[in-house]
């Protein structure tokens, strides 16, 4: 039961991020918008985990681990990201 | 249940300020406790393992970055796009509503009993001789998934160097930031990383057998890194330094040396040798986890500036 609560959870955040992504012009809160789609996906396939339990785990260890993977990949883009921005701010500042 | 109607409303209502929020630093501030409130949401998912990564690195070192940014940010430019019209931002929010109706149907339309490969996991796990099913995954199982995870690393790491204005290049990555006197910083900044190597070497010899691991140890120590730099009582190394970027490429090229190994000595890459397959993902595990370290405090800290004293 509580798989499904996340799982829509994660669709929340899914539509949430979305929006901020499309409607937002600021550049930093695009990236929080993005990082929340991204939070959203990680949701959902956690709650196909907790479904997956079974042999005496609470949960499907292999989507975890991706996730885990997902997580510090997803930060990576992250860091990528800001420093573009800061990068595009400071050429403009000097133009 | 009660309980995590609560989390989910409470990671809700954290999430849309965060999107609709009026400046970007109190949107980023409102990123960081939905972060940490993201880690509840995956301990009651029964994945500890990823709690502890989304709060080391989610809210942690995330909040670092982007509370770094928000600053450096603040005063700049106004955006030059032109605003979405009133129309327009209405069908974008009934677009993304449908999106995240249809992706809730799916998932309760999900089959049932769920597939799952928590079964062959456990039937295989006594070959690699650790007992966490998620370190098994991560260095067994799906091995190549990390080790082309560890590579990502070391790219992005390329790849914002590629960014440091030719006047800056081989200086020392990130701001140089004014040295804290005294108050909260200044103690911890001395107090907290001697506690928090002990921690974060803990978390990874426990990761062999309980949640914890890498990725996990490898972020605290990234942060026991950054609050040193962030008093200012440590400057970061310059990028030309060669051990700085041996370390960085060190932790992919153990894991490719361990993996030719498992071909020349099992006839498959990344298959362990049996019997001593705890002891190669530990050596390997120990590498891997100075050498993310690395990795992500120089993401977190970013290329080296031009204007070192602005």
């Amino acid at each position: 039961m509580s798989a499904a609560i996340y799982g829509l959870l994660g669709a929340a955040l899914v539509g949430i991020g979305l929006f901020g992504l499309l409607v937002r012009r600021d550049a930093l809160l695009r990236i929080l918008a993005f990082n929340l789609l991204g939070g959203g996906v990680f949701l959902v396939f956690g709650a196909v985990a907790r479904r997956g339990a079974g042999a005496g785990l609470a949960a499907d260890p292999v989507p975890q681990a991706i996730i885990l993977t997902g997580i510090v990949v997803a930060f990576a883009a992250t860091t990528l990201a800001v420093a573009l921005v800061l990068r595009l701010a400071a050429a403009k500042d000097r133009g | 249940m009660i309980a995590d109607l609560l989390i989910v409303a409470a990671i809700v209502a954290l999430a849309l300020p965060v999107v609709l929020g009026r400046s970007a630093f109190t949107s980023v501030a409102l990123f960081v406790a939905y972060g940490l409130l993201l880690a509840f949401a995956w301990v009651r998912l029964d994945a500890v393992d990823v709690a502890l990564t989304e709060a080391a690195i989610g809210a942690g070192l995330s909040g670092v970055l982007l509370l770094g940014a928000a600053r450096r940010l603040a005063g700049g430019p106004p955006v030059e796009d032109a605003p979405p019209g009133k129309a327009q931002v209405a069908l974008i929010g009934v677009g993304c509503a449908g999106l995240a109706v249809a992706l809730g149907a799916a998932i309760l339309a999900l089959p049932d009993p769920a597939p799952s490969l928590a079964g062959p996991v456990m039937a295989n796990i006594a070959a690699l001789e650790v007992g966490n099913p998620v370190t098994a995954v991560l260095m067994g199982f799906r091995g190549l998934d990390t080790l082309l995870e560890a590579a990502v690393l070391v790219l992005a790491v390329v790849a914002l160097w590629a960014l440091a204005p030719d006047a800056a290049w081989g200086g020392a990555p990130g701001w140089r930031q004014p040295r804290a006197a005294d108050g909260p910083l200044a103690l911890l900044a001395r107090v907290l990383p001697p506690i928090g190597v002990v921690v974060a070497v803990h978390i990874l010899w426990v990761g062999a057998d309980a949640p914890g691991g890498k990725f996990q140890a490898a972020a605290i120590l990234t942060a026991m890194w950054l609050l040193p730099w962030m008093a200012g009582i440590a400057a970061p190394p310059p990028i030309s330094r060669a051990w700085l970027r041996i370390l960085v490429a060190a932790g992919p090229v153990a894991f490719i040396l361990a993996g030719f190994a498992g071909s020349a000595l099992q006839g498959a890459f990344l298959a362990y040798p049996q019997g001593y397959a705890k002891a190669v993902i530990i050596a390997v595990e120990v590498v891997l986890t100075a050498s993310i370290a690395v990795a992500l405090a120089l993401l977190v800290l970013g290329p080296p500036a031009e204007d070192r004293d602005a």
